[in-house]
């Protein structure tokens, strides 16, 4: 019984400045059910792209062999007709065509060109029976939920006849219910001796399905382990999942904490896509001057939803909970009154919502504050450039002048521009959304400094981040979010990696 | 919270590492003569410019340049040009305006409607007149900022809509004629107030208009001195003077060659007049006041803009609005010259405007373009029909002409953004 259907070793993938994937090494035995974990941006995804072809032959380094033979896949297609099909946590269907027509796109059951309805809807309904599914195949996409959806997907896989499923993230995005029947249907893929491979955060799903787990940790394998011989926990999973060296990367600070600044009480955000689903559940937190404060959760949990409702409700329907700034309930509709409270939030997805690329440094650091800098409407531009100027220089952004465009920028100095932008608007409370990613060590050393600084100004700052020691090397409390809620509350000196990976592992009635 | 200074800001966070990267890499794009460095994608317009008047001047034995020619060349395209900046606007946004020609002829009926048909004071029948542009903008603006809608759609629609509404106003035929005030606002020339000089071989010239024209490059030379000296009170580097000198000089020489020309024939055009007040407040709105920052930063990066607090909404709504009323003022100009409201009024002049967008340098998916840049671009088409027409070619071959120079203006545009690596 330790015959492999695959065998990935020494894969080594490097993108520009990072090693995403060190020397990583999967084995995967035919019709198991084998789970990868890690930390957000340990290398899981990664891998997975390397194994499907994303990342095509010649891009990456180490072998990979699939059914005994040597492969290199240059495209999805190649690994697909292979027999390795991937289901990705955000799903690729196209929401305004039928399931069956879903099930077989891109592989259409059709004569000469002319697609064959018949025999489409009469083999998904085939299909749909295997991972029950009960609709009718030529129900729109949209009109099912997102548990369905999964099926559909898992369906489509079978009729391409798959070897190797692998599932990133499955239950993320479903309710109880809905990811039992997934389990219970995975089970009985393995029992047609289809293997998987399943990404997961749920560490309990994990030990209840999986026969074996490779743990991934800083894009390195950190150690496989057999269910069923080692007897293994979610205790022993997360212990190798964490157990990252704390280093001397984060300046030292002390922090002087005054009185509450913000509070959030009972804050439950529903889903715009997903209606009656809570991403954020009755969560309720406090920050107070002077302090930093972290917010840990794995992918999924509901971090930026969370800062996003509150900020200016930019996310999320049905939003519903209390806000108190200095001990005053406020009301914040939009974001022009979360930054009218003194509220600012530097976004975890720079280019997206953060930076308007093909401006410049000193346009894009006004942005947001730009009526300080005018008078009846008319911006003065000089003003302008002196206080652009004056963050080009305290903030050490790399750029010639602040009229370079910002699209040029490092990571690290498209952050600063981000950080300045806010700091201009002078908040009392700076919410920062995985302020240090995708920037190198040094820059991340910076951003670290200017944390502290706007600390030791009196603000108050609220640091969302998926590393943990980034968070225990800052932070002077951490929250824990799970699943939308917040499941612990963690002084710095109380905190480990493994106290905080457990209570973002764990939903709140086990800990209870 | 303009006192914001620097002392405000964590002011020693360079302690900690030096790494990173160096600086920005050099600039595609840019072309450096003689240690002045020019931008092609941004002045590549003015140096098309250039060459197509050349290059007519050449094909027509200096027609293009004569008096009266230029008179024509600015009477004849000024419904075009005002229309350019407000559509420069709208595309910057990210938007389009497909209804404009359609509200020119609506409005220019409604003009024609008050004043000839109903004896309303033309002073007061053009406000109402402007108030109705207003209107028509506010209408679609609505529909694409408050209630989603595609611009494209709701401007195609309104195309039709307004069109439907000037026939049903006009019926088959035109309302005319204008009292002689809209006319002369519309085709007329300034009074020559202090009487003629002598230019020498030139011969005679209105003193007026040429007072006006050295008031202009005087405006113009303090206005860039004193931003100059602005600038270096505020530490910042500014080109150095000889250069300043000779930008100051050729720009003074193009007004004062235009305006020795158009004194020459027939003094000013009123609309000159009313489109340099146009151009230049417009100019300013768009590059110095909060709102127009606010439509760059949308046409930018639209999420990011809501992020930071931009009211895309209103902001949007009112694009539109402003859109509107400059649509009626053309309206109005275009009536008052043929002086008659037609129910052909404005075809296609939407599809003018938005070539004299794109052709000045806007991009397609917004952010990016200036109202001289749309100007420019309307004034190259107008240059181009005026000389193809002058050296006698038949019309097909002016569209063609036409069709060729946009596409040539955006494929140079997405080719310089190609090269200089672009963002998106």
């Amino acid at each position: 019984m330790t015959e492999h259907i695959l065998r990935m070793v020494g894969i080594t993938k490097t993108f520009p400045g990072v090693k995403a994937l060190q020397d990583v090494n999967l084995s995967v035995r035919r019709g198991e059910i084998h789970a990868i974990c890690g930390e957000n941006g340990a290398g899981k995804s990664t891998l997975m792209k390397v194994l499907s072809g994303v990342y095509p032959h010649g891009t990456y380094e180490g072998e990979i062999v699939f059914e005994g033979e040597r492969v290199e896949f240059g495209s999805i297609r190649d690994s697909e007709h292979a027999g390795i099909v991937i289901i990705h946590q955000e799903l690729a269907l196209s929401p305004q065509l039928s399931i069956a027509e879903n099930i077989f796109l891109g592989n259409e059951r059709a004569k000469r060109g002319i697609i064959d309805w018949n025999r489409t809807n009469y083999e998904a309904a085939e299909l749909m029976k295997r991972v029950g599914l009960r609709e009718n195949p030529t129900t729109p996409i949209f009109d099912i939920g997102v548990g369905k959806q999964q099926l559909v997907e898992i369906a489509k896989a079978l009729s391409k006849e798959v070897k190797l499923l692998i599932l990133d993230e499955p239950t993320a995005a479903l309710n109880d219910d809905d990811s039992a029947h997934l389990l219970d249907l995975l089970r009985g893929l393995r029992e047609e001796g289809i293997t998987c491979v399943i990404i997961s955060h749920k560490l309990n799903e994990v030990t209840a399905i999986a026969d074996a787990v490779t743990i991934i940790r800083d894009g390195r394998t950190i150690e496989t382990l057999d269910m069923a011989a080692d007897d293994v926990t979610e205790d022993r999973i997360i212990s190798g999942m964490v157990g990252r060296a704390l280093d001397n990367r984060f300046p030292p600070h002390e922090s002087s904490i005054g009185e509450e600044v913000l509070r959030i009480e009972d804050w439950t955000v529903h889903s715009p896509s997903q209606p009656g689903r809570k991403v954020v559940d009755g969560a309720g937190l406090t920050v107070r001057r002077g302090e930093i404060v972290g917010l840990a959760g794995l992918m999924g949990a509901g971090r930026t939803e969370l800062a996003m409702s509150v900020f200016g409700r930019t996310y999320g329907v049905n939003i519903s909970g209390k806000i108190f700034k200095d001990g005053k309930p406020i009301v914040i509709r939009n974001v022009q009154d979360a930054i009218r409270h003194g509220i600012a939030y530097a976004t975890e997805d720079r280019k997206r919502y953060g930076l308007n690329l093909i401006d410049d440094i000193k346009r894009n650091i006004s942005a947001a504050g730009l009526k300080g800098l005018a008078s009846r409407g008319w911006v003065n531009e000089n003003e302008e450039y002196k206080v652009a100027e004056g963050f080009h220089r305290s903030m050490n952004i790399k750029a010639p002048t602040v009229n370079s465009v910002v699209g040029k920028l490092s990571g690290g100095n498209q952050q600063k521009v981000v950080l300045s932008k806010w700091i201009l608007t002078e908040p009392d409370v700076l919410i920062l959304d995985e302020p240090t990613r995708g920037i190198d060590v040094g820059a991340k050393y910076e951003i670290y400094t200017i944390i502290n600084r706007l600390a030791d100004q009196g603000k108050a700052v609220l640091v969302i981040s998926s590393e943990l020691p980034e968070l225990l090397g800052l932070c002077d409390r951490i929250y824990t979010l799970s699943e939308g809620r917040i499941t612990g509350e963690v002084a710095r000196e109380d905190a480990t990696q493994e106290r905080l990976m457990y209570l973002m592992t764990k939903g709140q009635e086990k800990l209870s | 919270m303009s006192s914001i200074t620097p002392a405000d800001v964590p002011a020693d966070t360079a302690t900690g590492a030096k790494g990173g990267d160096g600086g920005a890499p050099r600039r595609p794009g840019r072309v450096s003569l003689g240690g002045v460095s020019l931008n092609l994608r941004s002045s590549g317009i003015y140096i098309a410019f250039a060459l197509i008047i050349a290059l007519f001047s050449v094909l027509t034995d200096g027609a293009l340049l004569q008096p009266q020619n230029i008179s024509n060349i600015i009477v004849q395209n000024s419904y075009v040009l005002i229309l350019a900046i407000g559509m420069i606007l709208v595309i910057i946004a990210g938007h389009i305006d497909l209804s404009v020609g359609s509200v020119v002829a609506v409005t220019g009926a409604l003009a024609a409607v008050l004043m000839v048909n109903m004896g309303v004071a033309w002073p007061l029948a053009l406000l109402i007149t402007l108030v109705a542009g207003a209107l028509i903008g506010a209408w679609q603006g609505y529909w694409i900022a408050y209630f989603g809608i595609p611009a494209f759609i709701v401007t195609l629609a309104g195309m039709l809509l307004f069109r439907a509404l000037t026939l049903t106003v006009l019926g088959n035929q035109g309302i005319g004629p204008f009292p002689d005030q809209v006319r002369t606002l519309a085709n007329g020339f300034t009074n020559g107030y202090l009487g003629n000089v002598g230019l020498g071989p030139l011969g005679g010239a209105d003193l007026f208009s040429l007072l006006i024209g050295l008031v202009a490059i005087a405006g113009m030379v303090v206005a860039q001195l004193r931003s100059r000296n602005a600038r270096k009170g505020y530490g910042q580097s500014v080109e150095p003077m000889a250069l300043f000198a000779l930008k100051m000089t050729a720009g003074a020489g193009l007004i004062l060659f235009l305006v020795v020309q158009l004194a020459r024939f027939k003094n000013l055009p009123w609309v000159l007049v009313l489109l340099a007040v146009l151009v230049l407040g417009y100019s300013m709105l768009a590059g110095r006041t909060v709102f127009g920052r606010q439509i760059y930063a949308i046409g930018g990066n639209l999420q990011a803009a809501v992020m930071s607090g931009v009211k895309v909404k209103s902001v949007v709504f009112w694009i539109f609005v402003n859109m509107g009323v400059l649509s009626a003022i053309a309206g109005i100009i275009f009536a008052g010259r043929l002086n008659q409201a037609g129910p052909t009024a404005g075809n296609s002049f939407e599809l003018d405007a938005i070539a004299a967008a794109f052709i000045g340098g806007a991009a397609v998916q917004g952010g990016v373009g200036k109202v001289a840049g749309a100007i420019t671009g309307g004034l190259i088409m107008a240059v181009i029909n005026n000389g193809m027409s002058l050296i006698g070619s038949p019309s097909e071959r002016v569209m063609l002409v036409k069709g060729a120079v946009l596409l040539a203006a955006v494929a140079f545009d997405v080719w310089t953004k190609r090269r200089a690596g672009g963002t998106r």
